[in-house]
């Protein structure tokens, strides 16, 4: 593991440039069975090719359970004075329930390792705000604003533990095993194109959407000055960080469904448009109209952990299919899996006698959707508006 | 002298030329470049047929080996299962990964289950079948020259981009859904993608099916009817083929094939240097 930038990316390296492939896993308990994080472990970690040592994190989702309404804060510090300031802060606006150190186990030879620390944190009540944006705000202006400290992961009933490291390093450092969760994602590698930090590894999170993504986002100019102009600030020299704020933009703000979020993000091509029906055309002509910024482009293949309104896996490739995903599904049906290769599927069946019902490698650009205590909503190999009940008014906007 | 029962059983798989390895002891599978040491180490010993049990997602298994050699695996390949390969026979029961058969020369590689994406990248010569379906860019830029011809042979579907920038050799899609109990229907996916064969510019792509295709059809690509010539290249391949996974041969005729070629002898020609030849 690397013990140096947790909380930021030093000048010198900003343009520095680490080719590599990335490694990605993630599953849900759709009957929301808290498993430790044992099986996520091994499904990331059996993906080593994938990886070279540059960073690896998790996102455990129903890991507080005692805590699960209020934000559970978690940070990286550099040091205990700019921890001091940081909880002063905190206090100042709003109201800290409990203030505690996340449990590490940081080799005995290391001198400075990162402060963990995480705050179960409600906001004061605002009527020209809602709580939700008033913990946005407060992440964004403390990434920005304070030095020596760099926020997590924000969301309620759920964390993100990352760094700097080969993933076992990282599961090891944070006890990853010792927490339980209904959902978990993993990445191992770093955020493409981007020397080591520990704040700038995945899964990136906002609120209660989490991503951990394989592959690069060409289009992060477009999406970033889109962003801006809803009050996003990308501070993180990486491009995932914008496949969050978009997810939390479209369906969190603009209160979009999961399946057209992902068709906003991933559309189809104009000519496969064109063969569709009428109303289908007018209603993706105007995705694409209205969220033409928020379009991703270049290659990748993601796995997104959201909660609103309940938790939700959701899996996304880009539409020429040029990063790898595969699904599975338990033997009676409670569990989606989704990784970048089967082989996390097949170490789940050497170790644990875990059987499948079924592996399949969703289309792309086609989301595959599982909720909890709603089952598999989409299984990616859907034609677009397949089982959506749409109804569309107006015409095409030009 | 042989002393105890593990000696013999391994003298006398010697002498039948076959080996086990097992690719996961005690659970925790082994990084590819021991597994690929053992393997060589096998073959260094005189075994001439190698089975890996439980194998998972170790890659380049069989990379760039050469001669007329049998890798039985049983488990899940990872990626590049048999790069380089020049020779070897492999058969997987079960799924294999991406990018299988990338650069072979040579060899056979047998498939009881699903392909992933890029199978047979830049192959260019020897088999490659595949039972079930396979996902996007099959055939990728595969290509011939004089006697080396490679073939890639699907029992089930293809996705978008199947045989892209293709430059010789020969694809074949059964689209045909062969179960594990040993029945075998019709499949219910459509046959292949879009972008059919984009960029092709040499070489056939031959879809047992009646759906149009003109529709998915990529840039300098174009359907034509199957003529004798080629109903004899495809035959014995299709005969081996259902030889192997046990498959009524009868059932090929239930439904037409349609090739797909090059839309012209040198669909490209103008594009890069045109002026200059």
């Amino acid at each position: 593991m690397n013990w140096n930038n947790y909380t930021s990316l030093p000048e010198k390296f900003r343009n520095q440039r680490v080719f590599d492939g990335c490694g990605i896993s993630g599953y849900i308990n759709i009957d929301g069975k808290r498993d430790s994080g044992d099986q996520i472990i091994d499904m990331l970690c059996i993906l080593s090719e994938r990886e070279n040592g540059l960073g690896a994190g998790f996102a455990g989702y129903g890991i507080y359970p005692n805590y699960k309404d209020y934000y559970a804060l978690h940070f990286l510090i550099d040091t205990e004075e700019c921890k001091e300031k940081l909880l002063h802060y905190l206090d100042e606006v709003g109201y800290i329930i409990q203030s505690e150190p996340i449990p590490t186990l940081a080799p005995h030879n290391i001198d400075n390792p990162p402060i963990t620390w995480r705050v179960f944190y409600e906001p004061k009540k605002k009527k020209s705000i809602s709580e939700d944006e008033q913990v946005v705000q407060l992440v964004m202006h403390i990434n920005e604003k304070f030095k020596g400290v760099f926020v997590i992961s924000s969301g309620k009933n759920m964390g993100v533990f990352k760094g700097n490291g080969w993933s076992h390093e990282i599961a090891d450092f944070y006890k990853i095993k010792d927490y339980k969760a209904y959902m978990w994602l993993a990445h191992s590698r770093f955020p493409t194109n981007t020397p080591g930090w520990w704040g700038g590894a995945h899964p990136f999170n906002l609120l209660g959407t989490s991503v951990v993504h394989n592959g690069e986002i060409t289009s992060y100019g477009t999406n970033m000055r889109y962003l801006e102009s809803f009050g996003y600030k990308c501070t993180l020299f990486t491009d995932t960080e914008v496949i969050a704020y978009l997810f939390d933009l479209l369906i969190r703000k603009h209160k979009m469904p999961v399946p057209i979020a992902t068709m906003a993000l991933a559309p189809p091509l104009f000519s496969n448009i064109e063969t569709m029906e009428q109303n289908y055309q007018i209603a993706l002509k105007n995705v694409r109209a209205t969220y033409r910024s928020a379009m991703l482009n270049g290659p990748f293949s993601i796995v997104v952990g959201l909660t609103d309104p309940k938790p939700t896996l959701v899996g996304l490739s880009d539409r020429k299919k040029l990063r790898p995903l595969v699904a599975a599904i338990s033997e009676n049906d409670d569990s989606l899996f989704l990784s970048s290769e089967e082989a996390s599927f097949k170490r789940l069946k050497l170790i644990e006698e875990y059987n499948f019902k079924n592996v399949w490698h969703p289309k792309s650009g086609t989301a595959i959707v599982a909720r909890i205590g709603e089952g598999i909503l989409r299984d990616g190999l859907e034609k677009p508006f397949e089982k959506i009940n749409l109804k569309v008014e107006g015409a095409i906007r030009s | 002298m042989i002393e105890n029962k593990n000696q013999k059983l391994e003298y006398e798989m010697k002498k039948k030329g076959s080996i086990q390895i097992d690719a996961a002891p005690n659970g925790r599978p082994l990084n590819y470049k021991d597994l690929n040491e053992k393997i060589h180490g096998a073959l260094r010993n005189g075994y001439s047929k190698v089975v890996l049990n439980d194998v998972c997602g170790q890659r380049f298994i069989g990379a760039s080996l050469q001669g007329d050699l049998k890798l039985e695996i049983n488990g899940l390949p990872g990626n590049d299962l048999g790069i380089f390969m020049d020779g070897p026979r492999i058969v997987v029961n079960g799924n294999c990964e991406d990018q299988a058969g990338n650069t072979m020369n040579d060899g056979t590689l047998i498939i009881h289950g699903d392909g992933g994406d890029v199978i047979g990248l830049s192959a260019r010569g020897g088999k490659i079948y595949i039972k079930e379906d396979v996902g996007y860019r099959v055939g990728i830029h595969i290509k011939e020259y004089k006697q080396k011809f490679p073939v890639v042979l699907i029992g089930g579907t293809a996705k978008d981009f199947l045989g892209e920038y293709m430059a010789g050799g020969l694809i074949i899609v059964l689209g045909l859904d062969i179960r594990d109990d040993g029945t075998v229907v019709e499949s219910e996916y459509p046959i292949c993608g879009g972008e059919l064969g984009t960029g092709i510019h040499r070489g056939k792509i031959v879809l047992r099916t009646d759906e149009d295709l003109e529709t998915r059809l990529g840039v300098g690509a174009k359907v034509y009817e199957l003529k004798k010539e080629t109903e004899r290249t495809i035959t014995p391949f299709i005969k081996e083929f259902c030889e192997i996974f046990s498959i009524p041969y009868e059932m090929i005729g239930h439904k037409p094939f349609q090739v797909i070629k090059p839309i012209s002898k040198r669909p490209f020609g103008g594009n890069y240097c045109g002026n200059l030849i």
